[in-house]
C-alpha cells in the first residue's frame, strides 16, 4: 500500500509540480537575457508568482516519495514505471490547459501504459 | 560554409547536450537508489523514526551526489530546450529508460527480467511517438 502511494506521488504530484512551474514560468515571460544581473530580476520576479511555490512543493513532495520506493524497489523498476507521468502529464494538459491530443500522441501514450505494464508483469 | 560550419557546431553543441543528460540522469538516479538502500527501508511508525531517516539522507554524500547530477540533468535539459526543438531533444531523451536500467544491472547488480526490458522498449518507443506529435496544440488556429 506505502509503495502505491509512493509511486502515486512520485508520478502525480511530480507532473502537477512540472505544469504549476510550466505555468509560472509561462507567466514570468520568456527569458532573452541570460546576464546575471538579468537572471535575478527573472527569479525576483518568478518568486512573486504563487504558482512556482506551489509547484516547488509538490517537486519536492514527489522527491521524497522517489527516495522512499527507491529505498525498497530496484531503480530498473521504480524509474520505468515513473513513466505514466507522460499519462498524467497528457491526461492534465488536455483537462486542465485546454491542450488538443492527436491520434498519435493517445498511441504514443497508449504505448507507455502497455510498456509500465509489462515493467510491472516483468517485476520478478 | 560559414553557416554550414555553424550548422555542425550547433548539432554538435546539442548532442553533447543530450549525452549529458541521458547520463546525469539515470546516474542520478542510480546514485539515489544506491544512497536510500544503504539507509534502508523508509519506515512511517513514529515521528522519530521518520527524522532519524531524513537525517540519514541529508547526510548520505551518496544522495548529494544523486542531488547534484539530477540538478545537472535539470540545467543540461532547460539549456539544450533553449535553442533545439522540443520534438527533438525528448526522443532522445527516451533512452534514459534503457540507460538507468543498463546501470541498475552494471552498478546495483539488479537483475532485469526479458519482460521488464521489454517494456522498457515499448516504453522508449511510446516516449519517441509522443516526441513526434506537434509540441503545442493550444495555439491560435
Amino acid at each position: 500500500m506505502l509503495r502505491f502511494v509512493c509511486f502515486f506521488l512520485v508520478v502525480v504530484a511530480g507532473t502537477a509540480g512540472e505544469l504549476c512551474i510550466s505555468r509560472a514560468m509561462k507567466e514570468a515571460g520568456e527569458v532573452h537575457d541570460f546576464r546575471l544581473g538579468a537572471l535575478l530580476q527573472v527569479a525576483r520576479r518568478v518568486a512573486r508568482i504563487k504558482w512556482i511555490w506551489i509547484g516547488l512543493l509538490l517537486m519536492t513532495i514527489g522527491f521524497f516519495a522517489l527516495l522512499g520506493i527507491l529505498s525498497v524497489e530496484n531503480v530498473s523498476f521504480v524509474v520505468p514505471v515513473t513513466a505514466m507521468s507522460y499519462v498524467v502529464g497528457g491526461l492534465g494538459g488536455m483537462l486542465f490547459l485546454g491542450e488538443r491530443l492527436d491520434r498519435s500522441r493517445w498511441t504514443g501514450i497508449l504505448l507507455v501504459c502497455l510498456g509500465v505494464a509489462l515493467v510491472i508483469l516483468g517485476r520478478h | 560554409m560559414e553557416a554550414h560550419v555553424r550548422h555542425r557546431q550547433l548539432r554538435l553543441k546539442t548532442q553533447f547536450m543530450i549525452l549529458i543528460m541521458v547520463l546525469a540522469g539515470p546516474l542520478g538516479n542510480t546514485l539515489l537508489a544506491k544512497g536510500m538502500k544503504e539507509i534502508g527501508a523508509v519506515s512511517f511508525s513514529s515521528l522519530s523514526v521518520v527524522l532519524e531517516t531524513l537525517g540519514k539522507v541529508l547526510s548520505s554524500g551518496t544522495i548529494w551526489m544523486g542531488i547534484a547530477l539530477m540538478i545537472t540533468f535539470f540545467i543540461a535539459y532547460s539549456l539544450v530546450l533553449s535553442w533545439a526543438d522540443y520534438s527533438y531533444v525528448q526522443p532522445a531523451s527516451a533512452m534514459a529508460y534503457a540507460v538507468v536500467a543498463i546501470l541498475g544491472v552494471l552498478v546495483l547488480h539488479e537483475s532485469v527480467s526479458p519482460l521488464r526490458w521489454l517494456g522498457i522498449g515499448v516504453i522508449c518507443l511510446g516516449v519517441i511517438v509522443v516526441g513526434r506529435t506537434h509540441p503545442n496544440t493550444t495555439e491560435a488556429r
